[in-house]
């Protein structure tokens, strides 16, 4: 199963490298989420500062849609999945290959936004540790909930329009915990950070779990 | 050449319930608008009580059970059948409809007594938040597809659904917190209210309930038909062409010669 995960993980990311839609579209993408909605709060800095948190987990979520989109794109060719299913490789291997793609792109994005948040509204984060601990705790949960929902809408004529109305109400939870614990991360209350991990970590884990079980099933469906 | 007709088959039981749900509404509506005094506190606010938490109850406890239930059932390949499928489908959409009546009267109730339709509370959002969650299902659900896969896709999306309503419910509940507790019912099952206003409020439950049953069963039976009917689609379709084009041709040679199907005179 791991190998077969780095195997997909690879493939994707070497897709990734070569055609750069990460880079010059959904990098883009998060930053102009960061601009649009600094223009709708307003040039006032103790309210741009006071909303950084939940905007940059709110552009996180939507680039998320779109890492998403594309990593579905990339199977979307003809009998593209078929192929993949008939090479023997373990679909819990599919699974976490695709989820560690997407997983790996969603960090770089996140350095991105750091730096873009840190640039534009004038933060600092005081708690490093508590910050990248949420940053990677998310990451997963958005990877496997995201590549199962992927999954789930693959091979509709709909899949776009489908898949955010799918998968954003399901994130919500990763976007309150998110911008609570980043929220404590800029104040330096790494206590009441720490009480937001308890739900980063249950999500990660049960889309994990629930996407290794589940994702032979819904290779079928699909 | 006639169209092919689905008959619908409703079984008895499914009547009664109804019946006996309308009625228990009905009584629930006289107890509660007429028989029960006004509360000590929140004056007539307080009948709104006797309606919307049997509804939430039913939009999350009883729909939740029968979607998650019918889901893993046919999953479950030794149990695997379109009657888990439907039942399942047809739960997520009443419960939409509770949801939303969840929702309404909650906000209905939230103006007179928080002094605002929509506040970011808990519960409300958390509501919101399911109410998204089926919408989100019953648009997957409406992707036309071969009713095994589409049963498959669902129940996949169901259990996932599933999984994180505990999750919305965590993190909303942390997030803002208005809503009161139990006031009716405390942990020990004590109730806290007059004997008519206790009796409507559990009348309401069973109402509600029967009405929720009620709707599942006849949804069950609309997603037969609609099945049905789906399988028959192209040769309804079809049976109607060959009518126009019989007409069109008969009447084109009408008087000329004998035409086949209706043209014939």
């Amino acid at each position: 199963m791991w190998h077969d995960a780095v195997l997909v993980a690879g493939k994707d990311l070497r897709i990734e490298a070569r055609s750069r839609v990460a880079l010059w579209q959904v990098v883009p993408f998060a930053f102009l989420v960061l601009v649009l909605l600094a223009f709708a709060i307003g040039p006032d800095q103790t309210a741009l500062r006071r909303a950084a948190p939940g905007i940059f987990w709110v552009a996180l979520l939507f680039s998320t849609v779109l890492a998403i989109q594309r990593s579905v794109a990339v199977e979307s060719g003809e009998g593209t999945r078929d192929g993949l299913r008939l090479s023997g490789i373990d679909p819990a291997g599919i699974f976490l290959g695709k989820a560690a793609a997407v997983g790996l792109q969603l960090l770089a994005l996140q350095l991105v936004l750091w730096a873009g948040v840190t640039f534009l509204f004038d933060v600092r984060v005081h708690v490093v540790w508590l910050a990248v601990t949420a940053s990677l705790l998310a990451t997963v949960g958005l990877a496997c909930a995201g590549v199962l929902y992927g999954a789930l809408s693959a091979g509709l004529r709909v899949r776009d329009t489908l898949l955010p109305l799918l998968v954003l109400p399901v994130l919500a939870p990763v976007l309150l915990a998110g911008s609570k614990v980043w929220e404590a991360a800029l104040d330096g209350n790494a206590a009441s950070g720490t009480q937001w991990l308890k739900i980063l970590v249950p999500f990660a884990v049960i889309y994990l779990v629930v996407g290794i079980v589940l994702y032979g099933p819904l290779q079928e469906a699909a | 050449m006639s169209a092919p007709t689905v008959r619908p088959s409703r079984p008895r039981w499914l009547d009664v319930v109804g019946i006996l749900g309308v009625v228990a509404l009905g009584f629930t509506v006289w107890l509660g608008l007429w028989i029960t005094p006004p509360d000590v506190v929140q004056g007539n606010l307080a009948r709104l009580l006797y309606i919307h938490p049997p509804l939430a109850t039913v939009a999350l406890y009883w729909v939740g059970a029968v979607a998650v239930g019918g889901s893993l059932l046919y999953l479950w390949p030794r149990t695997r059948s379109l009657f888990w499928d439907r039942l399942a489908a047809s739960a997520v959409e009443v419960g939409a409809v509770f949801s939303a009546l969840t929702l309404v009267t909650g906000s209905l109730w939230g103006r007179p007594a928080w002094g605002t339709w929509w506040t970011w509370d808990a519960r409300l959002t958390s509501t919101a938040l399911l109410l998204l969650l089926e919408v989100g299902y019953l648009a997957l659900r409406r992707v036309p597809a071969d009713p095994a896969v589409r049963a498959r896709r669902c129940a996949v999306a169901a259990l996932l659904i599933a999984v994180d309503i505990p999750l919305v419910h965590f993190s909303v509940d942390w997030w803002n917190t208005l809503h009161q507790g139990g006031t009716f019912i405390d942990p020990g099952f004590k109730i806290h209210a007059s004997t008519s206003m206790s009796w409507t409020f559990l009348l309401g439950f069973v109402a509600f309930s029967l009405v929720f049953v009620w709707l599942l069963g006849v949804r069950y039976q609309v997603e037969v038909l609609q099945d049905a009917v789906g399988d028959q689609e192209l040769e309804v379709s079809l049976a109607e062409r060959w009518d126009e084009d019989t007409e069109h041709i008969g009447g084109d040679l009408v008087g000329q010669a004998p035409a086949p199907g209706r043209g014939a005179p």
